[in-house]
């Protein structure tokens, strides 16, 4: 088949378009597509490898409340406006003095705020008072984690979380 | 202080062996923690004193783990640009650390524990970036080598852990778990077969993402390919990897079955594509990296296919590292910007291609005792 906008070169894209119940379909060849604006595999594949993530920080960054955007961390002296403009946080302690917009952004970024990976006991052990909090995940959390491991179909992991649910209660 | 990348366990690069699982396809599994000091400001906010403090502080702690007890260290900040690009064409080192970004410079501070397969990272975007490399697809042993060594430093310097957040990090996308897995992977059938882009877009979808060869930011060449999780909190690291194993599990079946379908439906094609590509690198008198680059591909697909069996799949992962710019000009004590760079490049080419079509004889019959 040739393309029908340029009749030479055989049509490769077949688009079906249907708008208000009329039913159109257009059959292009790569280029006549691509001047149409028409999003190919081979036109997707010449984009450089994009960095998501980074995009997806700075653009989160820039929209934390501006309020905030000049208190100072008290530990390294960063401020959210600092962060807006580089992506990156000053200490960890900047992850208290900045919590609530960064639970925000947190959840934009992944999804979620609480680790539920693997506890961490610093040197000290939990008699160190200046340690933060270890955090075992509570009942609530092992259960959201056995229905992802579910929907995953992570069935060992699932019944693994189950009896763990169940020694606890 | 001067680089012999010699006296480094098995140069650093123990994975080249393409002993892995999966070897065909995948070259090598990337894992990585990043993890941070409680009590010192994260590397790009320190001063060149502090970060030399915490470079001080983490290696004697580094090297009393049972993984790096006998590491090599490197102070980074003390090479030369091309040392510091050779660290980050072996994969050692990342880009960051290594001061090679546009307009970047080396930090104070920045400094390499590495003992081969398990490395330590100080003073990059974190104060600590630990990883594993393993060759082949092996998520398991990977992060089982990870969380020991991992485990070991954690009880030797405070990390910065948060109640709700976890580990935490200089950039917010990597917090909670720190947990970065990635696979090096080799895709020419997928896009030979036009496929790639529609998977491609699939691993975005299900929370993976694709960088080329040389991590963030990195072009895509010679259709080598990097897959890693997105997301790096609100999950465990078991789910993290488990995920992470069956998707790739998945590209690779469906990368297998683009081969197959080349190789049945145009297999003249994809005959002569590879033996093309072996002919260009065997003979050629000047080759660019990338040339090479998406040459070694071709021969590599006809490895795996089977259509070739003149060089191994160890020499194609040898001609992958020392191909690129830094280990040419070194190898030939040149400048990088040497105009003669092509044509030693292509000189190391043959000379390797030469000796393995020596060690096989034509026609696929099995490797001889000489």
């Amino acid at each position: 088949m040739q393309c029908q906008r340029c009749g030479e070169r055989p049509a490769v894209i077949h688009l079906t378009t249907i708008v208000d119940n009329t039913h159109t379909e257009q059959h292009l060849c790569e280029a006549c597509a691509a001047q149409q604006g028409i999003e190919t595999e081979a036109s997707l594949a010449k984009f450089p490898v994009g960095d998501l993530l980074g995009s997806l920080s700075k653009g989160a960054a820039t929209q934390l409340p501006t309020a905030e955007a000049a208190t100072r961390c008290t530990a390294c002296g960063a401020t959210l406006q600092d962060f807006r403009e580089t992506g990156r946080l000053g200490c960890a302690h900047c992850y208290e003095m900045f919590e609530a917009p960064l639970r925000t952004l947190l959840r934009r970024v992944h999804g979620a705020s609480r680790h539920m990976g693997e506890p961490y006991v610093s040197p000290g052990g939990a008699g160190d008072a200046r340690g933060p909090a270890v955090e075992v995940p509570d009942l609530a959390g092992l259960r959201e984690q056995m229905q992802r491991a579910v929907e995953s179909e992570n069935f060992e992991l699932a019944a693994r979380l189950r009896d763990e649910i169940r020694e606890r209660e | 202080m001067t680089l012999d990348l010699d006296l480094l366990p098995d140069g650093g690069v123990p994975w080249l062996d393409a002993s892995g699982p999966e070897g065909q396809v995948v070259l090598s599994t990337r894992m990585r923690l990043a993890r941070n000091l409680r009590d010192a400001p994260f590397p790009p906010r320190a001063s060149d004193g502090e970060r030399a403090r915490v470079r001080d502080t983490v290696v004697p702690a580094v090297l009393g783990t049972e993984a790096l007890g006998h590491g090599v260290t490197i102070h980074v900040d003390e090479l030369s640009r091309l040392e510091r690009q050779l660290l980050h064409e072996r994969h050692l080192i990342s880009r960051d650390l290594a001061g090679l970004g546009p307009g970047s410079v080396v930090r104070g501070g920045a400094a390499l524990v590495t003992a081969g397969a398990t490395g330590v990272m100080i003073n990059e975007e974190d104060h600590v970036r630990l990883q594993v490399v393993k060759s082949g697809f092996a998520p398991g042993a990977a992060y089982a080598d990870l969380e020991r060594t991992d485990r070991e430093l954690g009880a030797r310097i405070p990390f910065a852990f948060h109640r709700e957040f976890g580990y935490l990090t200089s950039c917010p996308t990597n917090a909670g778990t720190g947990l970065r897995a990635s696979v090096l992977i080799h895709l020419p059938g997928l896009v030979l077969t036009k496929e790639i882009a529609k998977v491609l877009q699939g691993l975005t979808q299900v929370g993976l993402t694709f960088r080329g060869l040389y991590g963030e930011g990195s072009e895509v060449v010679g259709n080598l390919f990097q897959l890693s999780n997105q997301t790096t909190l609100g999950k465990s690291e078991e789910e993290l990897l488990d995920h992470l194993g069956k998707i790739v599990r998945q590209v690779i079946d469906y990368e297998r079955q683009a081969r197959e379908r080349l190789l049945r439906n145009a297999p003249m094609v994809i005959a002569d594509k590879v033996w093309r590509a072996y002919g260009l690198l065997r003979y050629a008198r000047g080759l660019s990296f990338e040339e090479t680059m998406n040459l070694l591909s071709g021969v590599r697909l006809g490895a795996g296919l089977n259509l070739i069996s003149d060089v191994g799949v160890y020499t194609l992962n040898k001609l992958l590292v020392f191909t690129q710019p830094a280990h040419v000009a070194r190898r030939a004590e040149r400048a990088l910007t040497d105009p003669d760079v092509p044509a030693i490049r292509a000189e190391f080419v043959r000379q390797l291609l030469d000796e393995d079509a020596r060690r096989k004889p034509r026609g696929g019959a099995a490797p001889s005792e000489a």
